[in-house]
């Protein structure tokens, strides 16, 4: 199991690396080996996170070192899911090290497997967790586009031709990443706080209980659902939008781990 | 055959002048020249390259140094230049010199504006027409194709070709950058200029649907718009227009400003803040400069969009290093298979790939038989072996070391052999024929 976990680690190293050297050197073959080791990786993160589950008898997600692996895990599978339809420039340069920045945090955070309390001992947990990670997975692409979206804009507005030019795909591709991302996102947002509440429901015998994580990704909910209403009326879009992206997804980096450290609640990670 | 047997005598647009290369030139698909040539110089094989900016004769002989004034007497013979005047505009390159020259020219290293792509049709298309008047052999066969495969390489490994490096087409590639595709975009002209309407043109090839033209006097508007297909407007319509179109340029003889920040901001609002690219080429300038700091707007003048060529061609200049160094290495590769186009290293290549299959063999079939086989059978066997492959080998060497009449025999002779018994096969692509 720990051997999987490093393999899979050592794996999203070999494919930031990859990626960062080819942002710079533009040598195709590294970008070629980047792409098959992303796909390796995502197998066995997969296959470490199955492993997991059958080892401990529940679904990997509750404590910090699960819910930050399953979060990496939900960026990469929804990254090779939006790369299979959609073809964005140079988009795996941004999204590698955000993934290796989560791999490194839950390397270092306790593996050892957790006692369930009885409450968390219902197929609820893995459906409402599982979504909202995915969801977060989605938001954090928004997030990458968001940034290649500032990035390029300024070079193409400043008319300083610098780094990201060439590299950057065009602003509407940036956009419409954005839009793509953001629309999945906030979908499986919403259906992730449906699934929550009735659990909670179930549980505790109330459908909300302003537990701070329930507070904070209400608050993330409400941004993203302004972000995508001024979309459609208003046109916030392109920079706006990049800005509002990165912005949404500093409250959802929030609600994932500040809540925990600094608010407390149900929501805890274990461990 | 010795890369010294390669020579290329040609002039271009660094060596000589256009009044000079004017008269030089071949025509089209011309076939007599070619048959004339070898009949002249003594080559055996030969190809024109023959374009605005450049005429060369590729050619291959076996007398490189009779050769070399023969060829110089039959590219000037007509021109009326006196010898020292040749000498001056030309230049000539033997052996691996020759080789990289014409990697060079077909990879568009040597070109004008470096990068550019047409040269490498023109280089396919003189072979075409010496490979029809049967003026091509073995040796230039492979030197041709080489350059063509090399080009290509140099094409898919460096960026050389995939900049703008001329004002209007920096404007599209902005556009793209800025919209992505240009299907079903809507363009402005206001004023007409050669640049402006050049720009346009660029961008209805790149799937603008939509041309609106705008001008003073109404009516050279109506002219310009049928020109492109498009609708004509008075000035009074430019503002509310604007809601409806994508990309404006700009290249009136106005001298102030035709539109304003003021008058764009509330525009914006009712395009739901779809982007705008404003592309300024008058001189003085028709757009606010202010312009650029609305949200989604995009101003470009011309000195902004001369910044874009500079920074193309910088990058070029880069990527052209790096097709130098492919140059370099693809020469050394080809000029090793030159040196192995001869009898003798031939047949050593053709000995040495018989024994150690027959090495190979006998090592498995002994193998097998271990204990089986007394020492002395052992030994006939291995004599037995050696004996067939000696054997087998023995027509196809009297073949390589019979007499030619003819130099460009002997080459093809050695490439039948070579590609019969397979011996190019570990260099890649040996036998590709690109295209």
């Amino acid at each position: 199991m720990t051997l999987l976990f490093q393999l899979t680690f050592y794996l999203y190293l070999f494919v930031t690396v990859s990626y960062l050297v080819f942002f710079f050197n533009q040598n195709q073959r590294i970008r070629t080996l980047a792409r098959y080791g992303m796909v390796l990786a995502a197998v066995s993160h997969l296959a470490y996170t199955v492993v997991r589950f059958l080892v401990v008898g529940y679904t990997p997600i509750t404590s910090n070192h699960e819910a930050v692996s399953f979060f990496a895990l939900a960026i990469c599978w929804s990254y090779l899911s939006f790369r299979w339809r959609y073809n964005v420039k140079n988009f795996g340069v941004f999204v590698s090290p955000i993934i290796m920045i989560l791999m490194t945090v839950a390397a270092f955070s306790s593996q050892k497997a957790t006692d369930l309390s009885p409450v968390m001992q219902s197929l609820w947990l893995p459906v409402h967790a599982s979504i909202s990670i995915v969801a977060n997975g989605f938001l954090a692409l928004a997030f990458c586009g968001g940034i290649m979206y500032l990035l390029q804009e300024r070079e193409i507005k400043g008319k300083r031709f610098g780094l990201f030019y060439t590299r950057l795909p065009s602003l509407e591709a940036l956009d419409s990443l954005n839009n793509h991302c953001l629309t999945t996102g906030f979908s499986l947002l919403t259906l992730g706080i449906i699934t929550g509440s009735l659990w909670a429901k179930q549980a505790f015998g109330a459908y909300w209980q302003w537990d701070p994580k329930e507070t904070w990704s209400l608050i993330a909910w409400f941004l993203y659902a302004a972000i995508l209403h001024q979309r459609f009326t208003a046109g916030w879009r392109r920079r706006k939008a990049a800005i509002m992206a990165i912005v949404g997804f500093l409250v959802v980096l929030f609600t994932f781990w500040g809540v925990n450290f600094i608010l407390g609640g149900i929501h805890s990670y274990a461990g | 055959m010795q890369a010294n047997n390669i020579l290329i005598l040609g002039v271009n647009h660094k060596t000589a002048p256009v009044e000079i290369r004017e008269r030089l030139a071949f025509s089209g698909d011309d076939r007599l020249p070619l048959r004339e040539l070898l009949e002249e110089t003594g080559c055996s094989e030969c190809c024109i390259l023959s374009t605005c900016n450049r005429v060369e004769i590729i050619t291959v002989s076996s007398q490189p140094e009779e050769s070399s004034g023969a060829l110089r007497r039959f590219l000037f013979g007509k021109s009326g230049l006196s010898e020292d005047e040749s000498k001056k505009y030309s230049y000539l390159h033997q052996g691996d010199e020759a080789i990289t020259h014409l990697f060079r020219v077909g990879a568009s290293l040597d070109s004008m504006i470096v990068g550019e792509p047409q040269i490498l049709g023109q280089l396919k298309q003189a072979y075409k027409i010496a490979s029809e008047a049967d003026t091509t052999g073995a040796i230039l066969n492979r030197f041709m194709h080489k350059s063509f495969s090399v080009a290509k390489r140099i094409r898919t490994e460096t960026s050389i070709g995939s900049s703008a490096v001329s004002i209007s087409y920096a404007a599209v590639e902005m556009a793209k950058k800025i919209f992505g595709d240009l299907q079903g975009k809507a363009v402005m002209l206001i004023g007409a200029g050669e640049m402006a309407e050049l720009a346009a043109e660029h961008l209805i090839n790149q799937g603008v649907s939509q041309v609106v033209v705008v001008n003073r006097t109404f009516e050279r508007a109506v002219k310009l718009a049928r020109q492109f297909n498009g609708k004509a407007a008075s000035l009074d319509e430019l503002i509310p227009q604007l809601e409806h179109i994508d990309i404006l340029i700009s290249s009136t003889g106005a001298p102030g400003l035709v539109l304003r920040k003021d008058d764009v901001k509330p525009v914006m609002k009712q395009r739901h803040n779809r982007p705008l690219f404003l592309i300024d080429i008058a001189v003085p300038r028709d757009l606010d400069p202010d312009l650029n700091n609305l949200d989604n707007v995009y101003l470009y003048d011309i000195d902004d969009l001369q910044q874009v060529v500079d920074v193309n061609k910088a990058e070029r200049d880069k990527e052209a290093a790096r097709g130098e160094s492919i140059v370099a290495e693809e020469t050394m590769k080809f000029s090793q298979w030159l040196e192995g186009m001869e009898v003798s290293p031939t047949i050593v290549e053709l000995r040495r790939k018989a024994e150690l299959i027959c090495q190979a063999e006998l090592a498995r079939t002994l193998n097998n038989l271990k204990n089986d086989l007394p020492d002395k059978a052992r030994a006939s066997i291995e004599k037995m072996a050696g004996a067939i492959v000696g054997k087998l080998l023995h027509d196809p060497i009297i073949y390589l070391k019979g007499e030619d009449r003819h130099n460009s025999d002997r080459s093809q002779k050695l490439a039948t052999v070579r590609q019969v018994f397979g011996l190019d096969r570990d260099r890649p692509d040996s036998s590709s024929a690109d295209d």
